[in-house]
């Protein structure tokens, strides 16, 4: 939509403020635009995010990749890729970068479907 | 890996170059020595030879100060922020060279460049494959570097901050490895990815959350992406009020993730350049900006939006938006490279930009002492108070019409007009479009990331849900997370066999091996060199002819870099760039060992307390008198400037006439000025002179010096003189060898 200059017209209800009134006016502004966006992050994740906590529990980059790949095909990001991970850790007894070797050797998924179900 | 292999770099020798394959050794071991940012320390009202700043920080150990700083006791103040260099070779091994002699110029932030396309690659890449327009922003290549500033901080005695990108699809991975390998600064506004990459809206701002959360706990200073919808607007001056909505957003939805204020820091521009008259319509947008935003970090970046290739107009322009950092304040004063506009950065032209900023803070130090933005001036503060309610009004519309990502659908953002005025030119993005749209997943009630620092919803089992809970940590599930533990932090090796820097390096070892000498701008032997030249020719006639004539210097891959017309008829200045494959092997150099001269005070005390009077002449049958008058005038730099008398006997001189004067004004020193060489007559005056010396027996108490442009040294000392000097002598020189030999005899 192509608007002409109507700053003058449209300022009309912020004249009065002072500049503190018109500064405090702008925070709450900001703050009420990014909190819709909050909200979808913290209740969100991503690939990115679910390798990101794999990588923060010592796996590197390649296995976090073949691991949260599988998740994603078997619809298991929500739960959480550490989650997965952390499940076969206690069913191994064995270190987060071990497991996380044997998940991208395709093997103990069926602990995560056991828990969570099939390929949905 | 275990604390103990950890390996322990010997200190580097500023007279040897940086040892690439060291830094490369035992990689896999090297641990950051610490995590998070350094600010400058300040030192108020400092003293630095006969002047207070008001304005500048601790001083560095090692340094090569400002070209003009020989007349000031070499003096290198360092100005109170944080001076960044931003580099973007392509190749970490060249990079880590470049960032050290950046340091030694005042550089105290490292800001690496990713190539290009990274920031659509969804996950993380490993090794170190060689970039374009900037590196592959890796594992190895952020530790390879973070080691090679953890010995450059200790060699320059300033703490280094390292930075790059939290941006692109891999955001939240990113933020965990440079938390983990010691990265100081990053680049992350999801804005960026929405506007700039297409990267889908929703993925940005999820991802976004947790990457800031993550940079909030390692100390990582957060740098936006506002400066960018300067760089793209159609109209920049337009830009004004969305710039602060964009700053807001990005640091609003930081704060709501958790970031404290003060690691946040808005990446701000002067919207304009000149011919436009930039200062008067940027300055009053500068205090908007840091009215609304005082409790957050500025970090003034230079303008780019209009950068051509003249490297003298991107300096003005930069010097100019320095005046507004000093004007009004910079906590990280940015440096764009003066031939930005022209290629990817080369090596010195870092330096030129980090010593511009250098060399304008310095020299502004102090000024709002004396110069303060006049705030009442009525244009003044309804243009400040303007902007203020522009950028709100386009705040309550955004949100009236459904919010952030709406606002994004119907093009708000990067339009050319002044908000509320819209051309409907701004950039449109789709909610259900762009890289890794319909990636993210909701969280489900049993979602879990046993690990720190994670941001959302965490069903976390009792008793792991953290310190602000008075319970063991998350990571506490799993025995400890990298984040906590820096043990477990893994570490991937090349995974190219082909593309990766041993390659690289091998290309170029006998360079390195037989210290071997070849021009480079960005990468080791890359042999470019860069040509000025005035062609009295119109410009098209000019750029081929210069063409021509790099291909006539045996330069490879000629191209011109920069032109401009002088006249339409009389000419044009054309500056090209070849490669020369030549490479010079020192060994075979004839290189003369230049005597160094003493500082101006050294002379002056030792030629006040010995009252030094010189007797000088040019000599025989000779007319030329601009020599000797350079030497000996204050005008030109010569002796008298340090004290010395002088007595100057005019042209065509007898030897003899010079010896007698010597000796009735009891003058310690004789100089003479010898050009006509035919029939060695320079010669014949030279020897006369010390034979007429030593037989009137005052030899031993004058020092005799011949000057002329076919005399050396090596010669004169020959036919019986103390010391010759030849062409391009300064009285510097002169009057240093005269202090140290007479020293040194006593005398």
């Amino acid at each position: 939509m192509v608007r002409p200059d109507t700053f003058q017209e449209v300022r009309e209800h912020l004249a009065p403020l002072t500049d503190d009134q018109l500064e405090a006016r702008f925070w709450q502004l900001a703050t009420e635009c990014v909190e819709p966006m909050i909200e979808l992050a913290r209740t969100h994740t991503s690939p990115s995010i679910e390798r990101s906590v794999l990588m923060r529990m010592g796996i590197d980059s390649r296995t976090c990749m073949a691991v949260v790949s599988e998740c994603e095909k078997r619809g298991l990001l929500g739960h959480g890729a550490g989650h997965v991970v952390w499940l076969c850790m206690q069913a191994w007894d064995c270190s987060a970068p071990a497991a996380a070797a044997q998940l991208a050797a395709d093997e103990g998924w069926d602990i995560a479907e056991a828990k969570w179900g099939g390929i949905r | 890996m275990s604390q103990s292999r950890r390996p322990v770099d010997p200190p580097l020798q500023p007279n040897e170059k940086l040892d690439i394959g060291a830094l490369l050794e035992g990689l896999a071991d090297y641990r950051p020595r610490r995590k998070g940012w350094h600010w400058r320390e300040q030192v108020p009202d400092q003293r630095l030879y006969e002047f207070t700043y008001r304005e500048t920080s601790k001083g560095l150990d090692r340094c090569v100060p400002l070209p003009a700083a020989h007349y000031f006791d070499n003096i290198d103040p360092q100005p109170d922020c944080v001076i960044t260099t931003e580099i973007a070779s392509g190749r970490p091994e060249d990079d880590i060279r470049r960032m050290r002699m950046a340091a030694w110029h005042g550089a105290d932030h490292m800001m690496v460049i990713r190539t290009a396309g990274q920031s659509h690659m969804d996950g993380l890449l490993e090794g170190t494959p060689e970039g374009t327009g900037g590196v592959a922003v890796t594992r190895k290549q952020v530790r390879m570097t973070r080691r090679a500033l953890d010995l450059i901080e200790d060699e320059v005695g300033r703490p280094i901050n390292f930075h790059s990108y939290v941006s692109g699809v891999a955001g939240p991975e990113i933020a965990v490895m440079f938390a983990e390998e010691g990265v100081s600064g990053a680049h992350q506004d999801p804005q960026y990815n929405v506007l700039y990459r297409n990267i889908n809206m929703y993925r940005s701002f999820v991802d976004a959350a947790v990457a800031k959360k993550i940079m909030a706990a390692a100390g990582i200073v957060q740098i936006d992406g506002a400066h960018n919808a300067n760089a793209t607007a159609v109209r920049a001056w337009k830009v004004m009020p969305e710039l602060l909505v964009q700053h807001a957003i990005n640091c609003a939805y930081s704060v709501a993730v958790g970031m404290p204020k003060e690691q946040i820091a808005l990446s701000t521009v002067p919207p304009d350049a000149s011919p436009a008259p930039c200062m008067r319509m940027d300055l009053p947008y500068a205090v908007a900006l840091r009215d609304l935003f005082g409790d957050y970090k500025m970090r003034a970046q230079q303008n780019t939006r209009y950068m051509e290739s003249d490297s003298r107009e991107a300096t003005v322009s930069h010097v100019m938006n320095l005046m507004i950092s000093r004007l009004t304040s910079a906590d990280i004063q940015s440096t764009i490279t003066p031939d930005e506009g022209r290629n990817v950065p080369w090596h010195y032209n870092n330096i030129a930009a980090v010593n511009t900023a250098k060399q304008s803070l310095v020299g502004m130090d102090g000024m709002r002492d004396m110069v303060k933005i006049d705030r009442g001036a009525p244009e003044f503060a309804s243009r400040v108070r303007e902007l203020k309610e522009r950028a709100v009004l386009f705040l309550e519309a955004m949100l009236r019409d459904g919010g952030y990502f709406t606002g994004v659908e119907e093009a708000y953002f990067v339009d050319s007009g002044e908000y509320p005025e819209t051309h409907d030119d701004g950039i449109a993005r789709s909610s259900s479009g762009g890289v890794a749209v319909g990636t993210i997943v909701p969280r489900a009630d049993d979602y879990l990331a046993p690990v720190c620092h994670h941001f959302g919803d965490n069903h976390l089992p009792d008793g792991f849900r953290g310190a602000e809970f008075g319970e063991a940590a998350p990571c506490d599930l799993i025995g400890g997370c990298t984040l906590c533990d820096d043990r477990k932090v893994p570490f991937i090796d090349e995974l190219d066999p082909e593309d990766n820097v041993n390659v690289r390096l091998a290309a170029t070892a006998e360079l390195r091996e037989k210290g071997l000498v070849k021009p480079e701008v960005e990468w080791a032997g890359d042999g470019y060199v860069a040509v000025t030249m005035f062609l009295p020719a119109a410009e098209r006639i000019a750029e081929a002819a210069a063409i021509e004539f790099g291909h006539q210097m045996n330069l490879i891959d000629v191209e011109v870099i920069h032109k401009q017309v002088m006249h339409p008829a009389e000419g044009t200045l054309v500056e090209i760039k070849g490669r020369l494959e030549v490479a010079i092997d020192p060994a075979n150099l004839v290189i003369i060992d230049k005597p160094q001269p003493l500082s101006d005070e050294e002379i002056r005390e030792f030629v006040a307390g010995k009252n030094l009077r010189c007797v000088a002449a040019t000599v025989g049958a000779d007319e030329h008198s601009v020599g000797m008058r350079e030497i000996i005038d204050i005008k030109h730099g010569g002796l008298e400037k340090w004290g010395f008398h002088c007595e100057y006997l005019g042209t065509s001189v007898p030897v003899e006439k010079v010896l007698d004067a010597a000796i009735e004004h009891a003058a310690q020193v004789v100089l003479i000025s010898t050009i006509i060489t035919h029939g060695d007559t320079h010669r014949a005056n030279m020897e006369r002179l010390a034979d007429l010396a030593t037989e009137k027996g005052v030899r031993d108490k004058l020092l005799l010096i011949a000057g002329g442009t076919q005399v050396s040294d090596k010669l004169a000392r020959r036919w019986g003189m103390d010391a010759g000097f030849g062409r391009k002598t300064h009285g510097l020189e002169v009057a240093s060898f005269i202090v140290k030999t007479m020293r040194e005899r006593g005398m």
